[in-house]
């Protein structure tokens, strides 16, 4: 068995196992904190497949953005898991049944699957020094600098619309202003005052 | 490979639009000032750029950005059109907004991207840059119609747009996905030439999903359920932008993706247009007969309008496509002109929306009450107004390609709806006065006066509109 054998079994037993341990952990955080860890193990696959982007944006959208989000929502929105989890076994059998028929079809489709004689890898690009990252920006700045750009826009609206929506300027509101914060003097902040001995303040 | 500067003259107004919203998107977030209007004027100013940028543009048909994005006379007619309904509702809500107190710097930015969004969707050439630009139409406009968002009924507007926009989309994105699967390519050439030789099932599939999100877009049924209550929450001018500009492009990108990609499956789409066509009409005439808000009644009408114009597009021939150019050109007039003297009914600094606040309106405001009547005469297709030469051009295509009775429902459809515009007339004319609405400023007048003017002097000089849409559908085949 090779090296790369072994930690494609290595990273794959930990990416099933937390992806049980996802649907499996009583406690919804715990759950959030096995989602990452079956991300990052995937991640850790696309680098041995070589695909070193995907991997790298594996982590830094699902890690560092989506998964994150999943624990503020957890923690911020007081869902009671437990009394969720009530019906299980009530639903099992219907359960049971989806997941049946869904892998009988998958089984059906990837059996009946078989590759056109005339497309060989006509489609595989060519294998060439470039890396993953320095290929898609050959193609994303050129080819794709319309999409690129139009993709650009769609996200400033959608940031601009959840500014305008949401955003309340409240007057009586205290902020922290900094350039005020470090402009304060001794003289304006502490104020020493005689204190008369046995009187208090 | 084409040079950047020819790509980027063949994008001129789209260039002009993006520069400009974020132009003043700085200066409005650095100013730190609401409540006065420059950012507003620089829009419409911006709007005026962009179709003016049109004119001097190479008067020929060029695909650039690698085949994402065309530029031909077809787009242009559309781009003006839409250009046109941008301007002319940011124009209507100066006033509206600052009464209302939602004069944020945000809106006319938002309504520039959401321009900008159309244009890239009317010059789409490809299932990407299709989606990428109706998103960003659609996006913009799920915010500002929620952008009263004090108002409980312009929330809900907003909510209820954007949950059915979603799923919308999300039915396009499945059937972009089928097509491209099946046709093995996202250009709308290719797959025009793809389905040469007869379409699979699975890419009729596709293009019914295609269609029923591009019917959402245009609020035809059975895609329309959102429209009442979105027009109605929403701010007027907002109202007024939807119905006109967003209106144009949905149409021009579904009359160019039906006729240049699938020109192989016209039996198929052909059924689809007449399907929705029909329902649209039905459902526009006595769907508003009950309606006692006009801005619930004018979203009824704009979903019989669109049954009209799909009309045209069900014949699927050049004469089809420049009945739905025509009808589409005097349907934004009619639509902004009747918004602006919805604008213009306010009683003591408030904003009024009943029908029945218009009673008697001909002894109060003689101006007004007869630009509503004939806007109104106009919507009905009464000759020889404007309205009646949008629907002939439809017919006639119809019934050059042998859809009697699709012309026939049509018309028995345009009969029915005449009731309840003529009811607002004679609640304009015969009913007792009610309070007298007050004073309008020049620039719904403006917009009055003009619409009036179109509406009904059309049949004097239909020259040149007739001549460009028949130029515009010419470059489609």
């Amino acid at each position: 068995m090779t090296v790369a054998a072994i930690f494609f079994y290595l990273f794959s037993i930990v990416m099933i196992a937390s992806a049980f341990m996802v649907i499996a952990a009583r406690n919804p955080v715990h759950s959030v904190l096995f989602l990452i860890l079956a991300f990052v193990n995937a991640s850790a696959l696309f680098v041995l497949v070589g695909a070193e982007f995907l991997a790298m944006i594996l982590v830094v959208v699902y890690v560092g953005a989506v998964a994150v989000l999943f624990l503020f929502v957890v923690m911020m929105l007081d869902v009671d898991f437990a009394e969720l989890k009530q019906g299980f076994l009530q639903y099992l059998p219907l359960g049971a049944l989806i997941g049946i028929v869904v892998a009988v079809e998958l089984i059906l489709v990837v059996g009946g699957w078989s590759v056109a004689p005339g497309a060989k890898a006509t489609n595989a690009p060519a294998i060439t020094a470039l890396s993953n990252t320095e290929a898609l920006g050959l193609v994303l700045y050129t080819r794709h600098v319309y999409f690129f750009q139009a993709a650009g826009f769609v996200l400033l609206t959608a940031m601009i619309g959840a500014i305008v929506l949401t955003l309340r300027h409240k007057p009586d509101v205290k902020r922290q202003d900094i350039s005020e914060q470090n402009a304060r003097t001794r003289e304006e902040a502490v104020e020493v005052k005689k204190v008369p001995s046995r009187a208090g303040v | 490979m084409t040079p950047l500067s020819f790509a980027l003259a063949h994008s001129l107004p789209e260039i002009v639009l993006a520069v400009g919203a974020l132009a003043l998107l700085m200066l409005g977030a650095l100013r730190k000032l609401t409540g006065d209007w420059i950012i507003s004027e620089c829009a419409i100013v911006l709007l005026g750029l962009a179709a003016l940028s049109m004119l001097f543009q190479v008067q020929s048909s060029a695909v650039i950005w690698d085949g994402a994005f065309i530029d031909d006379s077809f787009g242009r007619f559309m781009k003006l059109l839409a250009l046109c309904g941008a301007l002319v509702s940011l124009l209507l809500s100066r006033e509206f907004m600052a009464r209302e107190g939602i004069d944020f710097f945000e809106f006319p930015v938002l309504i520039l991207l959401a321009t900008l969004g159309m244009l890239m969707l009317i010059s789409a050439q490809s299932l990407i840059a299709l989606y990428l630009g109706l998103e960003l139409m659609s996006l913009a406009l799920y915010v500002i119609a929620a952008f009263h968002r004090d108002n409980l009924r312009a929330s809900e507007a907003g909510l209820k747009y954007f949950v059915l926009g979603a799923l919308s989309s999300g039915m396009m994105l499945y059937g972009a996905s089928l097509i491209y699967g099946f046709a093995g390519t996202v250009s709308f050439t290719g797959i025009g030439e793809a389905l040469r030789g007869g379409p699979s099932i699975g890419i009729v599939f596709g293009l019914v999903f295609l269609m029923a999100g591009l019917a959402f877009k245009m609020s035809v049924v059975p895609f329309h359920m959102w429209t009442p209550d979105v027009y109605e929450g929403a701010p007027t001018p907002v109202t007024a932008f939807f119905a006109s500009a967003a209106k144009m492009a949905a149409v021009a990108i579904t009359v160019r993706i039906v006729i240049t990609a699938f020109p192989g499956m016209k039996v198929q789409w052909q059924q689809i247009v007449v399907f929705i066509s029909i329902l649209s009409m039905a459902v526009g005439a006595f769907g508003a007969i009950g309606q006692t808000n006009i801005k619930r009644l004018m979203a009824y009408s704009s979903i019989g309008h669109m049954g009209f114009a799909l009309v045209g597009l069900s014949a699927g021939t050049q004469q089809g496509v420049l009945g739905v150019l025509v009808y589409l050109a005097i349907y934004l007039v009619m639509t902004l002109g009747t918004f602006a003297a919805i604008l213009s009914m306010r009683i003591g600094n408030r904003y009024v929306e009943n029908i029945g606040d218009l009673a008697g309106l001909s002894r109060n405001n003689k101006l007004l009450a007869f630009v509503l009547a004939m806007m109104m005469f106009s919507l009905a297709g009464i000759p020889p107004l404007a309205g009646f030469f949008a629907k002939w051009y439809v017919f006639v295509a119809a019934i050059q390609s042998n859809l009697y009775w699709l012309a026939v429902i049509g018309m028995l459809a345009s009969v029915v709806s005449a009731f309840y515009y003529l009811r607002v007339v004679k609640i304009m004319y015969l009913d007792e006065p009610a309070r007298p609405f007050d004073r309008v400023n020049w620039e719904v007048t403006a917009v009055m006066a003009l619409g009036g003017l179109f509406v009904v002097l059309f049949w004097v000089y239909p020259g040149p509109l007739v001549e460009a849409a028949s130029a515009a559908a010419k470059s489609l085949f």
